[in-house]
C-alpha cells in the first residue's frame, strides 16, 4: 500500500476502487464490444449537446465556476473545522454522526446500525460512496439485502453487473438487454414485458413501490452537507431518492468527508453548477434537503457516516488534492474521447473517466491503479467541462511523474517509462548509437499488426503494456538523405 | 485513538506540511439578484415549468378557487389529501382528507394532493416546499400520483441564489425542490416521465 506523507490510502480487499486488469487490457476488451461503443457514442453525444445548451443560457457560468472552485479550495484548506461544525449541527438537530477511517469500518458501522434497527433489508438511493466501499456485498455477507432503487442501479444490480457511468450506470445496456434482465430477475414481473423504456420504467415502479411503502431502513449518499446548518442534500430525478429519504423510520447516510461545504449560500452556486453539468437540465426534477430529525416528518432516526478511505491521503498532495473538489457531475466523462470509446468498466473503479483517472489512483495509492494516469490523451476537454475547474490534465501529468518517482523509491528501480526515456537520451546523444538503434527498430516491422505494434520484446515490452508503438518507417530520414546525396556537394559540411 | 480523532489528525497532518494559504472572500461575480420582475417573471416561470412538462394554469385571487376545481375535475381526482393550513377552498364534489400522520399505504390510496409552496424559481422552473402550514410533511406530496401546487406571485424569484437566500430563514426544515414530474433517462437516454414521484405536476400560478 503506497502512502503519501505517510497517510493511509483506501485498503485493498474491500470495495470497488481498484483495477482488476490494467487499463490497456480492459480497454481492448471493451473496444471489441460494438454495442457498447454505439450506446456510449449516442449517450455522450446527447448529454454533451444538452449540457452545452443549458450552460450557454447562463451569462455568469464562468463566474459560477470560479466561485465553485474557490468554495471547494477553501473548504479543503479548513476541512477539519468544517467537519466538526457539521457534526455539531447534525447532533444538535437530533442526528448521530459516525466517523469511518476506511471502507471496512464504514461497512461495519452501517451493518450494525441496520441490525440495531431490526431490519433484514434496506432500500438504497444511488450512491457512489457506498459503491466505493462495497456496502451491498458487506451487508449481504451479514444476511441483509440491499435493494438499489435508482432505475439504472437496479438494472446493474439485477444483472449482477458493475456500473459504467457516474450518472447513468447502465449506459452499457440497451433496452432489449434490460427487458431480458427484468423478465429473468425481477420477482412478480409481467412475462409479456416489452422493451419500451416507459414499460420498463413502469415495471420498476411497481416492483419498487412495495419496497418503498414497507421499508424500515434507507441508505443514501449525499451530494452536499452544509457545515453552517447541518443540512444534507441529495439531488435526483426519479423520486426514488425522496421515497428513501422520507418514508423509512431510519436513514443512514454515507458521505465522503470532502462533500462538506461551508455555508448555506454556497448551495446557490452548486445547485446551478451540478444539474446543468450533469444531466444538462436547468434543474434536476427533485432535490431533497434535511437537517437532523424533524418530528413528525420523515425518518425519526438519522445517522451520518463520515468516510475517509484514502481521502486524507489525497488531501496531503498539494498537486493532487483538487481531485477532492469533484461534485460527481460526470461532465468530464461525456467529453472524454477515451471514455467515449472504452466506457467505464475499463477504469476498474466506481470513479471512471478523467476524474476517475486522477481520483482512484490517489485514493488507493498509485501502485494499485498505476495505468490510470496514462489512460488519457491529455486533450484538455475535461478541464474545460469541469464545473469546479479541476485541472485534470495537469494532475494526470503530475501523477505520472509521482508514479515514476515512487517506483524508483520503493522498488529501487525505475519504471518502464523512466528506463525508456533514459535509454532514449543515451542513444540520441551519439550519432553511431542512434544509427544502430534505428537499424534495430526497423526490425520492429516484423512485429506489426494493422500498422501498430502492441507488444515489443523486452526490455521495451514494459512500454507497450500501456500503449501501442507505431511501426517504424521502412527507411529512416538519415537513410533517405544518403540515397539522395550520394555525392554531397563540396559546400555541404 | 477514536476514528474521529484519527481522521481529524490525518486532515491536520495532510494540511500541516502543505497548507494552502487560502483566505479572503470567495469570488462573487455571479448573479445574486434577478433582473426580471412583474409579469415577465411569472411568464418565465410558466414557460420553464411547461418546458419540464409541468401543467401550468394562470389565475387571479378571484379565479383561484375555480381554477383549482377545474384542475381537479380535468384530472378526475376525487380523493384528495391536503396538508393542515392549506386554506384553499376545494370543490364539494371532492372527498378531502386533511393529513394527520397517514401511513404511506394510506397515502397511496389518494388520487392526488394539493399544497402551497414556499418559493418558486423562474429561471429553472422550480417550486420549493419547506413543510410550513399549507405544504405539509414530505410524504404527502410524494406518494400520491398527482400533485397540484398553488403558487402566489409574491413567492416567485428569478434566480437560484435568491431562493437559497429566502430559504435561509427556514433552513432547518426539510426542503423539497421540485422541477417538473419525476423522470428518468436511464434507458438509452430516452426520457420517461413519471417513475416514483407524482407522475403529473400541475401548478396554479396566482397573480393579480
Amino acid at each position: 500500500m503506497t502512502t503519501f506523507l505517510g497517510l493511509p490510502t483506501a485498503p485493498p480487499g474491500v470495495g470497488h476502487l481498484r483495477q482488476e486488469a490494467p487499463f490497456p487490457v480492459a480497454a481492448r476488451q471493451a473496444l471489441g464490444n460494438s454495442q457498447l461503443r454505439a450506446n456510449l457514442r449516442k449517450a455522450t453525444t446527447t448529454i454533451r449537446a444538452k449540457r452545452a445548451g443549458v450552460v450557454s443560457e447562463l451569462p455568469d457560468w464562468e463566474q459560477l465556476r470560479a466561485a465553485g472552485q474557490a468554495i471547494k479550495a477553501r473548504t479543503m484548506a479548513d476541512l477539519g473545522r468544517y467537519l466538526e461544525q457539521l457534526e455539531a449541527q447534525v447532533t444538535a438537530r437530533g442526528g448521530t454522526v459516525h466517523w469511518a477511517r476506511d471502507a471496512a469500518e464504514a461497512n461495519q458501522i452501517v451493518t450494525r446500525l441496520v441490525r440495531e434497527a431490526g431490519a433484514r433489508e434496506v432500500v438504497k438511493v444511488k450512491s457512489l460512496a457506498t459503491d466505493e466501499i462495497g456496502l451491498n456485498d458487506a451487508l449481504a455477507a451479514e444476511g441483509i439485502t440491499a435493494h438499489e432503487t435508482d432505475l439504472a442501479e437496479l438494472i446493474v444490480q439485477l444483472g449482477r453487473d458493475r456500473p459504467s457511468h457516474i450518472l447513468v450506470p447502465a449506459i452499457h445496456r440497451n433496452r432489449a438487454e434490460i427487458r431480458d434482465i427484468f423478465t429473468r430477475e425481477m420477482p412478480g414481473v409481467d412475462p409479456g414485458l416489452t422493451d419500451e423504456p416507459a414499460a420498463l420504467a413502469e415495471a420498476a415502479r411497481r416492483y419498487l413501490r412495495r419496497k418503498f411503502l414497507t421499508a424500515a431502513v434507507a441508505v443514501s449518499g449525499a451530494n452536499f452537507a452544509v457545515a453552517e446548518t447541518g443540512t444534507l442534500c441529495v439531488v435526483e430525478s426519479e423520486g426514488n431518492g425522496r421515497m428513501c429519504l422520507t418514508l423509512p423510520r431510519t436513514l443512514i447516510t454515507v458521505m465522503g468527508i470532502e462533500k462538506v461545504i461551508p455555508a448555506w449560500t454556497d448551495l446557490g452556486v452548486f445547485l446551478q453548477l451540478l444539474p446543468r453539468s450533469s444531466t444538462g437540465e436547468r434543474m434536476n426534477p427533485y432535490t431533497s434537503m434535511w437537517t437532523g430529525v424533524t418530528p413528525g416528518d420523515g425518518p425519526q432516526a438519522f445517522h451520518l457516516v463520515l468516510l475517509d478511505n484514502g481521502r486524507t491521503a489525497v488531501l496531503a498532495d498539494p498537486a493532487g488534492r483538487d481531485a477532492l473538489h469533484c461534485i460527481r457531475c460526470s461532465a468530464c466523462l461525456n467529453v472524454c474521447p477515451v471514455y467515449e470509446r472504452t466506457g467505464g468498466h475499463a477504469y476498474g473503479s466506481v470513479y471512471p473517466g478523467p476524474i476517475g483517472a486522477v481520483l482512484s489512483p490517489q485514493l488507493t495509492g498509485i501502485a494499485d491503479n498505476a495505468s490510470l494516469p496514462f489512460a488519457s490523451t491529455l486533450c484538455g476537454a475535461c478541464f474545460d467541462a469541469c464545473p469546479v475547474k479541476i485541472n485534470i490534465p495537469e494532475m494526470l501529468v503530475h501523477l505520472r511523474a509521482r508514479h515514476v518517482d515512487e517506483d524508483i523509491r520503493e522498488r529501487g528501480k525505475p519504471s518502464a517509462e523512466a528506463v525508456t526515456m533514459a535509454a532514449a537520451s543515451w542513444v540520441m546523444a551519439d550519432p553511431a548509437r542512434y544509427a544502430a538503434a534505428q537499424a534495430a527498430s526497423r526490425a520492429g516491422r516484423l512485429l506489426r499488426r494493422r500498422g501498430r505494434i502492441s507488444a515489443l520484446p523486452p526490455p521495451l515490452a514494459a512500454w507497450t503494456t500501456a500503449r501501442d508503438a507505431p511501426v517504424p518507417p521502412r527507411q529512416t530520414f538519415r537513410q533517405w538523405w544518403r540515397t539522395q546525396h550520394r555525392n554531397p556537394p563540396e559546400d555541404t559540411p | 485513538m477514536t476514528a474521529r480523532e484519527e481522521v481529524l489528525a490525518r486532515i491536520q497532518a495532510a494540511l500541516r506540511s502543505n497548507g494552502t494559504g487560502l483566505d479572503g472572500p470567495v469570488p462573487s461575480g455571479y448573479r445574486t439578484r434577478g433582473d426580471v420582475s412583474g409579469l415577465h417573471l411569472l411568464d418565465l416561470l410558466a414557460d420553464r415549468l411547461a418546458d419540464y412538462r409541468a401543467v401550468v394554469r394562470r389565475a387571479t385571487p378571484a379565479t383561484q378557487v375555480s381554477e383549482v376545481a377545474a384542475a381537479l375535475a380535468d384530472r378526475g381526482a376525487r380523493r384528495i389529501v391536503v396538508p393542515p393550513g392549506l386554506e384553499i377552498e376545494l370543490p364539494a364534489s371532492a372527498e378531502v382528507i386533511e393529513d394527520a400522520c397517514l401511513s404511506p399505504a394510506e397515502l397511496d390510496s389518494f388520487d392526488g394532493v394539493v399544497t402551497r409552496a414556499a418559493v418558486a424559481i423562474a429561471e429553472t422552473g422550480t417550486i420549493v416546499l419547506d413543510g410550513s402550514p399549507g405544504q405539509g410533511r414530505r410524504a404527502i406530496s410524494l406518494v400520491p400520483d398527482y400533485h397540484l401546487c398553488v403558487v402566489e406571485a409574491s413567492q416567485v424569484v428569478h434566480l437560484v441564489p435568491e431562493a437559497v437566500a429566502r430559504l435561509a430563514r427556514t433552513a432547518g426544515r426539510p426542503l423539497t425542490w421540485i422541477s417538473g414530474p419525476s423522470a428518468t433517462s436511464d434507458i438509452e437516454l430516452e426520457r420517461v416521465e413519471g417513475v416514483h414521484g407524482p407522475r403529473t405536476l400541475e401548478v396554479v400560478l396566482v397573480a393579480d
